[in-house]
């Protein structure tokens, strides 16, 4: 038998189209196709996808399910590892994780392990969502902080395993970066929604409205609580630090994706929190929540939305199907071009950025080539709004508060590999540890957090 | 939810609630904020604590209505509730004993500046309140502040109550009577704290402002609070929201909190309010 060499196809709204709406892209295979898709599984015996899983899913495992159509079965298997199947199905970057290792890229395209995740996810959605056994209580008390993809790994885990466990969230909706963060045509909050609602229905509690560092300290939280996780994330935004930043008009893209997705500023004025861009947007940066950025931009009606990176295309950090959904989408890319200032009219409103072209140069720190200015190339393009998308640094606010605990070069929280900081009892993972890097890793640290947490209470009398 | 516990009709457009928020309460200090959200639909809009109660475990917050939101919050009354109530943010103000200090309070900016006040004396301070509005009706808190004050000075735009003018004219005189001032704490209208940050300026008195631009989240996230200070971008939910006044670019604030005022009006016109 002769495996098909590409993956199936998913089939997904058309660009023109979903530009003027704020629903998901992708519509998901149906059962035949996945199964079609599953059946590409060569099912290694070395596991090569599996080792490139940061929660270890057992791929092959789900993935005979679904080719011998038992989709029940392939959901158990998949949600012994992750209690976010859903939100992975949709955000993770296979492409440099269990796909990345896939043997068929030795003849063509991997298996589709995404979506099938993603079609697995929603199939269990639709039919009723199965909770499983709660281990027996311990009787230990572990508080999460944040509930992101960390904090809700973390606890949910930790809820398996039998401990009671609260969640502090500082705002008024759960799920950190997956609600405020990725817009909803990328990941649904209906999804979002579902993926909490089944870490509650494992008994955990989530308390909104508690800035930890300020309503309640961490070492207040470690007095009635055998433990405690910090995933408070990297909410820091980071700027060019450029002239006329801070004129009318320029927002950080934690601003701007805050406003629309988690006070639904697309729904202005149903929702209160208005946003206003103008025609012309700019997004600067090119990672992923930079293509989010201007992808979003499209949809709240801008007639030209631009990305402007000191780059090349290749050294562009956003995973390649965001890149190309920007691009169908209409997206302006002016790549190796870097801003030098923000030019306001006498109202103090942004009207222009003045850039400046440039080359690429010897690798720098990061591999990556050093982009080096070329001489009065400068040139003002016509903006109304700005979005400045060049990364996140770790929040400071609980790194601040903690006397005692340990703090990395970059305002993180310090951590060996389980997520054991410098004091005793307080833990911490994702990108308050790491700084700023994907759902799946913060999801990764939370559950090696859960197991050594798990191994701290019970050791405690 | 949070419950509204008391409402006082101050003024017109003038209301104080005190909202029942246990541990808001028993962490808020002079000088800080809390964030709320009425509804659902609602925004988040932060506002200076105005007083706090820790054995009643109650937050008091007096709000001009202004936009949609405090339009809407002036409506909500005794046994309403509201849906979020997250605080206490920002940095609390410095309290320690400077000699002798001027409270100037502008409009509704009397009302966080009360804590202060409050704070300030029980420090052993000799404090100097100036309180200013536009007219009469829009003074408040005159009484709680007299008796946290050593001396107290009423400044109206129309003459209606006290001197006829600006608080910044009263201060003028006092400084022109070479009274000792270790420190100005204004609080009220960008252009009154420009204003009065400006005149101290001249004389080398150390002023602080409390600043309330426009927040998201109030938590450090967003940087639609970002101040420009000393040249410096701060975030005035976290590292404000006082901030010394001579530093301050307040120009670039007035201009920043005109962004949505078309949205606003939009917004209280489809509500009705």
């Amino acid at each position: 038998m002769t495996v098909r060499k590409t993956k199936h196809e998913m089939p997904e709204q058309k660009p023109k189209d979903r530009i003027k709406n704020f629903k998901e892209v992708p519509y998901g295979y149906d059962e035949k196709t996945a199964i079609e898709e599953a059946k590409r599984c060569l099912q290694c015996k070395d596991r090569p996808c599996v080792i490139g899983c940061p929660v270890e899913i057992d791929i092959p495992g789900f993935i005979k399910h679904i080719s011998e159509g038992d989709f029940d079965k392939a959901v158990e298997v998949l949600k012994t590892k992750t209690s976010l199947p859903a939100v992975c199905g949709r955000v993770c970057p296979y492409e440099n994780q269990c796909e990345g290792e896939c043997t068929l890229l030795k003849i063509g395209e991997p298996v589709a392990i995404g979506r099938l995740e993603r079609f697995l996810a929603d199939y269990e959605k639709n039919k009723g969502v199965k909770i499983p056994k709660k281990g027996k209580p311990t009787g230990k008390k572990v508080a999460v902080v944040g509930s992101g993809p960390a904090g809700l790994t973390c606890a949910g885990d930790l809820a398996k395993m039998g401990h009671a466990v609260t969640v502090f969230e500082a705002l008024h909706a759960p799920a950190g970066v997956l609600m405020y963060g990725i817009p909803e045509f990328r990941l649904p909050k209906k999804i979002v929604e579902a993926e909490v609602d089944y870490i509650k229905k494992l008994g955990v509690d989530i308390k909104y409205d508690i800035v930890v560092g300020k309503t309640i300290t961490v070492d207040e939280l470690l007095h009635d609580y055998d433990a405690v996780f910090i995933g408070t994330g990297a909410g820091l935004p980071r700027w060019l630090n450029v002239p006329g930043e801070n004129l009318d008009g320029v927002y950080s893209a934690n601003e701007f994706l805050t406003r629309v997705n988690m006070m639904k500023a697309y729904k202005f004025p149903e929702y209160d929190t208005p946003i206003k861009i103008g025609k012309v947007v700019a997004t600067f940066g090119a990672g992923n929540v930079a293509m989010d950025s201007a992808r979003t931009a499209l949809r709240l009606g801008a007639e030209k939305s631009y990305i402007i990176y000191r780059r090349s295309e290749k050294e562009m950090p956003a995973r390649d199907e965001e890149i190309g959904h920007a691009k169908e989408e209409g997206v302006i890319f002016k790549l190796l071009t870097n801003p030098k200032r923000f030019i306001g009219d006498d109202k103090g409103l942004l009207t222009q950025v003045e850039c400046i072209k440039m080359k690429l140069g010897e690798p720098d720190d990061s591999g990556r080539r050093r982009p080096i200015p070329i001489p009065n190339s400068e040139k003002k393009i016509d903006i109304e709004t700005a979005i400045i998308a060049i990364g996140q640094s770790p929040n400071p606010l609980i790194p601040k508060t903690v006397k005692g605990l340990k703090i990395g070069k970059w305002g993180n929280i310090d951590t060996d590999e389980d997520g054991r900081t410098s004091i005793p009892g307080i833990f911490a993972g994702g990108d308050i540890a790491t700084g700023a890097a994907t759902v799946i890793l913060a999801m990764g640290a939370g559950k090696r957090a859960a197991r050594a947490i798990d191994k701290y209470v019970k050791s405690k009398k | 939810m949070y419950k509204i516990v008391e409402k006082k009709v101050l003024s017109e457009t003038v209301k104080l609630m005190k909202i029942k928020a246990l541990l808001v309460a028993k962490k808020a200090q002079a000088g800080q904020f809390i964030i709320l959200r009425i509804d659902e639909s609602g925004e988040r809009i932060p506002l200076t604590i105005a007083d706090y109660d820790r054995k009643q475990g109650t937050i008091t917050i007096i709000f001009m209505e202004v936009g949609k939101t405090t339009k809407q919050l002036g409506t909500l009354n005794v046994g309403d509730s509201l849906l979020n109530f997250a605080g206490p943010l920002g940095a609390p103000s410095e309290i320690k004993n400077y000699g002798t200090v001027v409270c100037i309070g502008g409009g509704v900016g009397i009302a966080p500046l009360y804590p202060i006040v409050k704070a300030l004396k029980e420090k052993g301070n000799y404090v100097i309140s100036i309180l200013g509005a536009r007219n009469e009706s829009l003074l408040m808190l005159e009484k709680e502040i007299k008796s946290f004050s050593d001396e107290l000075y009423i400044a109206t735009d129309d003459g209606s109550k006290g001197q006829k003018g600006f608080v910044s004219d009263v201060l003028q005189q006092l400084i022109d009577e070479k009274r000792e001032i270790g420190m100005v704490m204004a609080i009220g209208p960008v252009i009154m704290m420009k204003v009065v940050s400006d005149l101290t300026r001249k004389y080398g008195i150390k002023t602080l402002v409390s600043l309330n631009p426009i927040m998201v989240d109030g938590t450090g996230m967003c940087g639609g609070c970002r101040v420009s200070v000393g040249g410096e971008t701060k975030f005035a939910c976290v590292d404000g929201p006082e901030f010394d006044g001579h530093l301050v670019d307040f120009d670039n604030l007035m201009l920043r909190n005109r962004r949505f005022i078309c949205e606003e009006e939009e917004s209280c016109k489809l509500a009705g309010v």
